[in-house]
């Protein structure tokens, strides 16, 4: 009686915050209703005596995947009238995949066959009482299925190596740090006492004021700042089409509320 | 009597509240004297008195704060979010509270018992970073903001490292539930041979409560007070008191992970005399004085040299070890569990 007021209670909750990460304005509003949905779920694995999964839902979904959700959401510029324009236009292109989805899903559901040889895998499931779920899972996982198991996680490695194939730009503009090379630094090699002639300037030394033994800045192509840096900048410049667009009005604080 | 409480309903909800009384009203001393603590052992560090004017020995300074802060006005920013604003503060605490559940004192000395006590500590520590991301964004200020967002990004890098940390643990334990992790250190406490990793979970402790010195999202230098810096009088004391709160059960993830929670130093007499829970007690305590020292001592990190160290050294340093434990506890057959 109570586990299923109880499931009732983290069934519609799940349903209602489900509903108003679709509707919600605030695309952070969304997020953290997508956050109550998560935990309802969670809840729900609990009655259900998955204890295990409950808990990973919330530390893999909750704590990592929807925190930089979180991260990224907040630091969008979201334009809200300009959102609000559009919904009348994808409305029944949204209607249309929504119903289609319906309709595969009752599909789905009222052609569902148990499997005849479902007998053969009986031992995967664990009898509750001998056995926790934690490890009748890392059984299924790692023994039995070793091998799928190992090949998701290559999928995903190649999915990572890819995102990261993709973004990582190493330029030898930016002004990365190596740390080795700080900590191996001494005033014998970072520091020159240089004569300057009064009210001549800095431009004799290339603009700098700075010891060119330990640090030549000018012997790496495109360092920083020498002069073939801003060759290099200009022509990048003038050449890209890109058009900077100042931000549009409407910035986060005012569409907070 | 103990019928009532074991056998019926109405007895075992009784039962439930003062379990939670027992181990909430003792936390929240704490918490309002680790704040005295710190001043004191710091004041002490740093050559001066600290807190001496409130009762003997300023032992009266804690209550005078709270009082302070519950008599100051709640001051709401123009353009925050009002109901995310005032509802991060007690995420941040009722989180850093709900935790303790699982905690056991003694053994089988918890409120639950459960089997899968360290997911729970994990994922309860794991939410602690949205107290601090939605209060950063709903205070409507760009120094709030940045705060929030760089405390995010602290907290999720080194929860990986604690995590694969929390695994070679486990793997000597072979099991998730904490009071079989407290016995599985009856002979040796697990900071003895996993000394390294010890010393790993200690630091990404110190980052993942944002203490110095990790104290990147307050940064006062830079950010004023980082995330908080909009809130005042209740929810300001939530926040500090939620921080606080953070550190004790920091320090008692220590403790029953590698300084062998309840159990005394050596199973031998003068030792056992001394109830489980006041071991407990001690060894947390202890955590919180290296948390209080490292403070007083360290300059603060720059953000980069802290996710290097995040991402660069504890977590590639982690998981090595990782992988040296099982493959020692598989080859020496100490792996415990087997198919249980």
């Amino acid at each position: 009686m109570m586990t299923q007021i109880v499931f009732y209670v983290f069934a519609a909750v799940l349903v209602l915050s489900a509903t108003m990460v679709v509707c919600a304005r605030n695309p952070v509003h969304s997020v953290l209703f997508l956050i109550l949905a998560f935990f309802n779920a969670a809840g729900l694995f609990l009655i259900a005596g998955a204890e295990f999964l409950a808990m990973t839902l919330v530390i893999v979904y909750v704590g990592a995947v929807a925190v930089l959700f979180l991260f990224v959401v907040m630091m969008l510029d979201v334009n809200f009238a300009q959102m609000r324009e559009g919904v009348q236009r994808y409305a029944p292109i949204g209607g249309v995949v929504g119903g289609v989805l319906l309709v595969e899903l009752i599909m789905a559901f009222t052609h569902w066959r148990v499997a005849s040889n479902i007998g053969q895998i009986r031992h995967l499931v664990p009898s509750s009482s001998e056995r926790t779920n934690t490890a009748a899972l890392g059984d299924v996982l790692y023994t039995h299925y070793i091998f799928l198991f190992q090949s998701c996680a290559l999928v995903l490695l190649v999915a990572m190596i890819g995102a990261i194939v993709l973004t990582l730009r190493d330029r030898p503009t930016g002004r990365r740090q190596d740390i080795d090379r700080q900590h191996d630094r001494t005033s014998a090699d970072s520091l020159e006492m240089l004569q300057v002639p009064l009210g001549a300037g800095v431009a004799a030394q290339g603009g700098f004021l700075r010891p060119h033994t330990s640090y030549d800045v000018a012997s790496v192509p495109g360092s920083y700042g020498t002069e073939a840096w801003r060759e290099q900048q200009m022509a990048e410049e003038t050449q890209t089409a890109l058009v900077v667009i100042p931000p549009a009005a409407g910035t986060k604080g005012q569409d907070n509320a | 009597m103990a019928d009532f409480f074991f056998h019926t309903t109405l007895g075992q909800l009784l039962l439930i509240v003062l379990e939670t009384l027992a181990v909430l009203v003792p936390l929240l001393l704490g918490v309002a004297y680790l704040t005295l603590a710190e001043r004191k052992v710091m004041a002490a560090m740093q050559l001066r008195k600290g807190p001496n004017v409130n009762g003997p020995f300023g032992v009266l300074q804690a209550f005078a704060d709270a009082i302070k802060m519950l008599t100051k006005e709640t001051v709401i920013p123009s353009g925050a979010n009002r109901m995310l604003f005032l509802f991060a503060p007690f995420l941040t605490f009722s989180l850093a509270m709900v935790a303790w559940a699982v905690i056991p004192t003694g053994n089988g000395l918890a409120i639950a018992n459960i089997n899968v006590g360290v997911l729970y500590l994990l994922a309860i520590s794991s939410l602690g970073v949205y107290g601090i991301l939605i209060a950063g964004w709903a205070s409507n200020s760009k120094y709030a903001f940045l705060g929030g967002l760089r405390s995010a990004a602290q907290m999720v890098s080194y929860e990986v490292s604690i995590g694969l940390v929390i695994v070679s643990v486990l793997l000597a334990v072979g099991s998730l539930n904490l009071n079989d992790i407290v016995l599985a250190q009856r002979h040796v406490w697990f900071c003895l041979p996993m000394f390294p990793m010890f010393i790993v979970f200690f630091i990404s402790a110190l980052a993942e409560t944002n203490r110095a010195p990790f104290d990147l999202p307050e940064g006062e230098s830079e950010l004023v007070a980082g995330f908080f810096v909009e809130y005042s009088a209740l929810a300001f004391g939530l926040f500090f008191l939620g921080e606080y709160a953070n550190m004790f059960l920091m320090s008692g993830m220590v403790s029953i992970l590698f300084l062998g929670g309840w159990l005394p130093p050596l199973g031998i007499a003068p030792f056992t005399w001394i109830p489980g829970p006041l071991w407990l007690i001690a060894k947390i305590l202890f955590c919180l004085f290296v948390f209080i020292w490292v403070r007083a001592t360290f300059p603060r990190y720059r953000y980069d040299q802290l996710m290097r160290l995040g991402w660069k050294v504890f977590l590639p340093f982690s998981l090595a070890w990782m992988v040296l434990s099982a493959g020692f506890l598989m080859v020496t057959g100490l792996l415990p569990g087997g198919a249980g």
